[in-house]
């Protein structure tokens, strides 16, 4: 190897926020839990699927190196604020590496329900520092557009209520002794979740959806923004032999 | 001097000034013999009535396995092995290099944030960023730096324990086979030491010798520390 060669490769390789530049496209959801942002990303790949693009869904809490000790370290309950910053940073690091950044390589459009300002919104409501979580994640590829879905909390509160058995331990920052009781628990530290995102609009310019409104109002709003940040984008998905199959099957039934 | 403080914004939580022992990393490259110090200075600190604690890398109770799984494929990216090894050193200072601190142990590491750096920048980690999330951890009393040659390097690790793949850096590609790629590889890693030596003050000792040598400067290299009162009250 040339000296010069040598040099250039023992400089950082690393590719920072917002210096990425791929052909692809990132569409991210963000909002606390029981806002709806979950049924409104899906609806949102079912169109662009059936618009004919490629896409790519990638999910937080994902990756199956680091899954494992992420789920034995809330069982055990052994995680700090700062190994629970730390082990979600690596999740995502590997989601960055295996599903991030290569389908937008290829030119797919990725979908992520939650990003980095997930792991904002939490570490700091535990008490990380601002500045040193900002600056862990970034390695993450900022996306094309990030969706911040507003919901109130009494409203966030009813639905979740009312849908799922148990609010979990992490969710609810009992780890933060805030109250004894695992619903106060939950207000109180959703609410300081709340108020990161609030602040977190206008950093990253998150585009703001009224999560109050109708599931297809919102839907609607979401398609006419991504659909202008798509000028240009290639639609290059092939249909598969089994969908053509489905539909023989769904025509003789 | 005085007591502990963080790199930068350091862990929430935790109280500097209630920590009252030492904490003395022992950093090297693979191969240096850092483990043999470790063993031959913790039974003479525990001879002359110092408590010791060591530990090291991926020893920690809730990423050190999975890491170390993580590591026997071949899918660990480069991001996430740099931050699979800072949750593994968080988890050490709070559950263990901490407390034990706090009860008035003394602390030998085998490598600390050091080595994890070097081993980043090396693989294309931006020095900044990284430096910038170690930024919780603690800064220790002393860094010992056991520094060698890559001739004798290259010597004591095939008398040894043999090319390993990732301290060879094969995952990085950079040369026909291990041999050629444990050179380039620890050439990088020894420059990249080099450099944060000045930065960090390590305390440079020359371990090309023969081990009890090395261990008399080591001796005396770590001995000033310990004749602070606090501890000298301690000793039997």
């Amino acid at each position: 190897m040339l000296w010069n060669e040598r040099r250039a490769s023992l400089t950082s390789t690393m590719k920072m926020y917002g210096k990425h530049r791929f052909p692809g496209k990132l569409f991210i959801v963000e909002g606390i839990d029981g806002s709806g942002k979950s049924t409104q990303i899906a609806l949102l790949q079912k169109w662009l699927e059936s618009e004919g693009y490629v896409t790519f869904f990638s999910e937080w809490n994902s990756s199956p190196l680091v899954k494992e000790v992420t789920r034995r370290g809330k069982r055990k309950r052994a995680l700090t604020p700062m190994t629970f910053s730390l082990i979600h940073a690596t999740d995502f690091a590997d989601r960055t590496e295996h599903h991030i950044i290569p389908p937008l390589k290829a030119g797919a459009l990725v979908l992520a329900d939650r990003y980095i300002y997930t792991a904002f919104a939490r570490d700091v409501s535990r008490g990380v520092d601002t500045k040193w979580v900002r600056g862990l994640y970034q390695f993450a590829v900022k996306p094309t557009l990030g969706f911040y879905f507003r919901i109130s909390l009494d409203e966030a509160m009813k639905r979740i209520l009312g849908g799922r058995d148990a609010i979990k331990y992490y969710e609810a920052g009992m780890d933060l002794h805030l109250s004894e009781d695992i619903e106060e628990s939950f207000r109180i530290f959703q609410g300081r979740i709340i108020e990161e995102y609030e602040k977190m609009v206008q950093e990253f310019g998150l585009v703001v959806i009224d999560a109050s409104q109708s599931i297809e109002e919102q839907q609607v709003q979401m398609r006419s923004i991504v659909l202008e940040a798509l000028a240009g984008t290639k639609k290059t998905r092939i249909r598969k032999w089994v969908d053509l199959g489905s539909m023989v099957r769904v025509s003789r039934g | 001097m005085g007591g502990f403080g963080f790199y930068g914004q350091g862990l929430p939580g935790i109280a500097t000034e209630e920590l009252k022992g030492k904490l003395i990393v022992i950093e090297g490259t693979d191969g240096v013999g850092r483990s043999t110090h470790i063993n031959l200075l913790k039974l003479w600190l525990e001879n002359n009535g110092h408590a010791v604690l060591d530990t090291g890398m991926t020893r920690s109770v809730l990423a050190g396995e999975g890491l170390k799984a993580a590591k026997e494929g071949h899918t660990l990216g480069r991001m996430t092995m740099t931050l699979f090894y800072a949750t593994d050193l968080a988890d050490r200072l709070e559950n263990e290099i901490i407390p034990a601190l706090r009860a008035g142990f003394v602390v030998l590491t085998d490598r600390y944030i050091f080595s994890l750096m070097a081993r980043s920048i090396v693989r294309g980690a931006d020095a900044e960023w990284i430096r910038g999330v170690y930024e919780f951890a603690l800064k220790p009393d002393i860094v010992i730096y056991l520094r060698v040659s890559i001739e004798d390097l290259i010597t004591r690790v095939i008398q040894h324990v043999g090319f390993n793949y990732w301290e060879s850096g094969m995952d990085l590609h950079l040369g026909e086979d291990m041999y050629d790629s444990f050179i380039e590889y620890q050439n990088r890693i020894l420059a990249e030491f080099d450099r944060m030596a000045g930065l960090y003050g390590f305390h440079v000792i020359e371990a090309t010798g023969a081990i009890d040598q090395v261990f008399e400067k080591l001796k005396a290299t770590v001995e000033p520390l310990l004749k602070l009162p606090h501890l000298k009250t301690r000793s039997v």
